[in-house]
């Protein structure tokens, strides 16, 4: 099973970011790196100069590189950096279907968690379309899952699966970051810099429930499909994603390369991932679970 | 005349549309085919196929939601819902997944399709392409959009336009949500439920009222205070030193004043959320929407709003329709 | 329905103590004819509440002293008139007009809950479907108690007439302007 680092969801200061794919190209045992901005236009300026390096170290160590468009495309500035992203010269993930306006034809792509790949028609026309790889939707249970990957398998498909890191959950028009702030979205100031993680959100029992990044709103814990590898690998599927945090994680993608080469188990690796998690708890109830948050392993 | 599409979720309701003077009324299967997925609401087969006849009569048209994205390995329920809203003689079908428009132009090329706005199509580059690879000949616009991006959308676009105007709100870019299937396990694109009944639970809890979810806590109020539905975007919560509603008030759109913007932003049709409301809400709703419709093509004002008490939570908002929204 | 705020005549507690008065097991029987006759004369109802026809639902008008248990054993409505809701699912209270409201279409049940006129407790799902049976019945419900037989008729029609005559309540569906 391939590894595939996601691109990061939050915003990072441009030191930092540089310094984390730097290291993760040259160090994480991964197969696939994807960069560039997901969630919000606004932020691409502090680091876009630095991704052509990026790609670079990433194309330099050996990995699969691919830019992802933006979640949610609405303004102008934001049609033109999709469109420009289809010229680029590299794999594009689309993480909404406008980037599919864009892409050359005949030109292969890779498609994004967002993109709502429900079911094997929706897949057969993404292949026609060019796509050769698609990361599902997180909120897919572990029937979908298995349909998906044989149908994407019968089809030369790639099929990937979210396997570690706060989930996307929805995206909007709207800035809780800049609302929280009592500041419109237009003079934000970057408050979503603040935190690298995500905001957490309560419910008023002080129960963690959702974390605010920006537009974006994603799980409270952090998704971790490690316990599940087995079943997944069964379903067909070919590749898992991580998807970047603060903190070690190197140790995350190391972690899970031993996992699948068999070195460590899915309960140790938990124990060593816990104390660096977001949110302090992990889920992986989308697959089998009744909710998206429930937990399959102790508690 | 702008276009007014109304909500039923009954046949009764579709009635009560049709004589308050709907132009065109939205309904879908009872089953998870569509985005109102609610027990003990929509058609049978054979309801929708006389909901279509009275509705013709009226002179109104029906169209038939089928918006939620098909199961894998289950599509033929979706395919058969194609089939036979066709075979029920609707005037167009709400589509969503990529997947079933593709088999809904290859084999049902003579049924009209409308791009829900579970699909969330916010920009002119994505229209077109839904235009094109689909022939979609109207697109119901996601509710994250300003009057001016609207209007600009429809100056670079073919297709029809279609915009909410009242009813519940969703803050989330449609059909990209899963806030409820995180807590509850049901969501909007699988499911067709959003927050769904199933999991709530109302409580006592000393002197205040609780609403629960999926065993989380959504709403707290005093005991005699509007209790909001506990819709997940829209609870009250906390995050860093604040608490409040992080998301979005417990409000609903009321975007009747902006009527004459929109119909100058180019809309053509103007939605009515609330399938799962009842009759008497559809037909007074209805009413006063077509008044509206009527007095803005009459070059009149739009008549003052009297639609407060059938809001939920009592309160309403323009929306992302203003910019300040954001 | 009314525009601006709504007020719901609330049950003389004259009245009220006198209806508390009618015997339980006729009362009981009765209505029970009538939610039966009803079904068989509606049978999208029970279509609708297919997902939930094994729920008891308590509806307590909140301004009279008992409470109807409603049930379906072998898919047949039946009626229970008792001093509370125990044993129920689900709980609909409501002043009795606002519940009549709701049955006749006159008002709209999200309204009522948003404004506190209406309570609803427990499977709230099975709630929501009851209601939306009920809304897309478009009942009259003094036409369903003529459909009945006499004697049943009779009995439902005495209790009718006091509510009317003390409350000005009609048990009758208003016809246009809704």
């Amino acid at each position: 099973m391939e590894l595939t680092i996601g691109p990061n969801q939050f915003f990072w200061q441009a030191d930092i970011w540089r310094e984390f794919n730097r290291n993760m190209a040259a160090d994480a045992p991964v197969d696939r790196m994807v960069l560039g901005e997901l969630v919000c236009s606004k932020r691409l300026p502090f680091y876009q100069n630095h991704i052509p390096e990026a790609v670079e170290q990433v194309q330099a160590s050996g990995k699969a590189v691919s830019l992802t468009s933006l979640a949610l495309v609405t303004l102008k500035r934001e049609r033109n950096l999709t469109a420009d992203l289809g010229e680029m010269g590299i794999e594009v993930e689309i993480n909404d279907l406008t980037a599919l306006a864009h892409i050359p034809k005949g030109a292969a792509f890779s498609v994004g968690p967002l993109v709502n790949v429900y079911n094997e028609g929706t897949l057969a026309w993404l292949a026609k379309k060019g796509a050769t790889r698609v990361c599902l939707p997180p909120e897919l249970p572990l029937g979908s899952v298995a349909s998906l990957a044989k149908a994407g398998a019968d089809l030369g498909m790639i099929i990937e699966v979210w396997g570690y890191g706060r989930l996307p959950l929805a995206i909007s028009g709207r800035c809780y970051h800049a609302r929280l702030h009592n500041r419109t979205k237009d003079n934000c100031q970057f408050v979503c810099g603040e935190d690298v993680d995500g905001l957490l959100v309560d419910t008023l029992d002080d129960q963690p429930i959702f974390a605010m990044n920006g537009v974006q709103t994603l799980s409270s814990t952090c998704a971790n499909a490690a316990l599940q590898i087995d079943i997944l690998r069964d379903a067909g599927v070919t590749a898992l994603r991580l998807s970047p945090h603060s903190g070690n994680f190197l140790a995350v993608c190391q972690g899970f390369r031993d996992l699948l080469d068999g070195r460590i188990d899915a309960v140790g690796l938990n124990a060593a991932l816990l104390s660096e998690a977001p949110g302090g708890a992990f889920s992986d109830g989308f697959l089998t679970g009744k909710t998206g948050a429930d937990w399959s392993g102790a508690a | 005349m702008m276009e007014l599409v109304c909500p039923a979720g009954t046949p009764a309701a579709l009635r009560a549309a049709v004589d308050a003077g709907a132009h065109a009324v939205y309904c879908g299967f009872a089953d998870e085919t569509n985005a109102r997925n609610f027990p003990g609401l929509n058609f049978e087969r054979d309801e929708m196929a006389e909901s279509v006849a009275y509705a013709h009569q009226g002179g109104a048209k029906v169209l038939v939601a089928i918006n939620t994205f098909p199961r894998a390995g289950a599509e033929e329920i979706w395919h058969r819902a194609l089939a036979d809203a066709e075979s029920a003689g609707c005037d167009a079908v709400i589509l969503a997944d990529v997947g079933l428009l593709a088999h809904a132009a290859e084999h049902h090329p003579g049924l009209r399709r409308h791009l829900s706005v579970q699909a969330a199509a916010a920009n002119p580059d994505i229209i077109n392409y839904y235009a094109s690879e689909f022939d979609v000949k109207r697109v119901v616009l996601p509710r994250i959009l300003t009057v001016a991006e609207i209007a600009a959308i429809n100056r670079e676009i073919d297709v029809e336009t279609e915009a909410f105007v009242f009813g519940g709100l969703c803050v989330m870019a449609e059909g990209r949500c899963s806030l409820s299937s995180y807590i509850t396990g049901k969501s909007p694109n699988m499911n067709g439920v959003c927050s769904p009944a199933s999991h709530v639970v109302y409580a006592e809890e000393g002197s205040d009222l609780v609403a629960r979810l999926g065993g989380q806590m959504v709403h707290r109020v005093a005991k005699d205070d509007p209790v909001p539905y506990p819709t997940l975007c829209k609870g009250c919560f906390s995050a860093g030193d604040q608490t409040g509603h992080v998301f979005e008030d417990a409000v609903s759109l009321d975007a009747s004043e902006l009527i004459p913007a929109l119909a100058k932003a180019g809309v053509s049709a103007l939605k009515i959320e609330g399938r799962q409301r009842s009759r008497s809400y559809v037909a007074e709703v209805v009413r006063n929407f077509r008044a509206a419709v009527e007095a803005v093509e009459a070059g009149l004002p739009v008549p003052a709003g009297t639609l407060g008490a059938l809001a939920e939570g009592q309160a309403a908002t323009s929306g992302a329709y203003q910019k300040k929204w954001r | 329905m009314t525009q601006g705020p709504v007020h719901f005549p609330v049950f003389n507690p004259m009245l009220s103590r006198a209806v508390g008065l009618l015997p339980m097991m006729p009362l009981t029987l009765a209505l029970s004819a009538l939610a039966r006759r009803i079904s068989v004369r509606h049978p999208r109802i029970l279509r609708r509440l297919a997902g939930s026809i094994d729920k008891r639902f308590a509806i307590d008008p909140t301004d009279l002293p008992f409470v109807l248990l409603m049930d379906f054993p072998g898919g047949t409505p039946r009626i229970t008139v008792q001093r509370n809701a125990d044993g129920a699912d689900c709980r609909i209270a409501g002043t009795l007009s606002a519940l009549l409201g709701l049955v006749h279409g006159s008002c709209d049940g999200d309204a009522l809950f948003f404004s506190r006129d209406l309570v609803i407790e427990g499977d709230t799902s099975a709630t929501l479907a009851l209601r939306n049976a009920i809304d897309d019945a478009e009942l009259d419900l003094s036409e369903e108690v003529a459909s009945l037989t006499p004697p049943l008729a009779g009995l439902i029609g005495q209790f009718a007439a006091i509510c009317e005559r003390r409350t000005g309540l009609s048990l009758q569906r208003a016809k246009g302007g809704m």
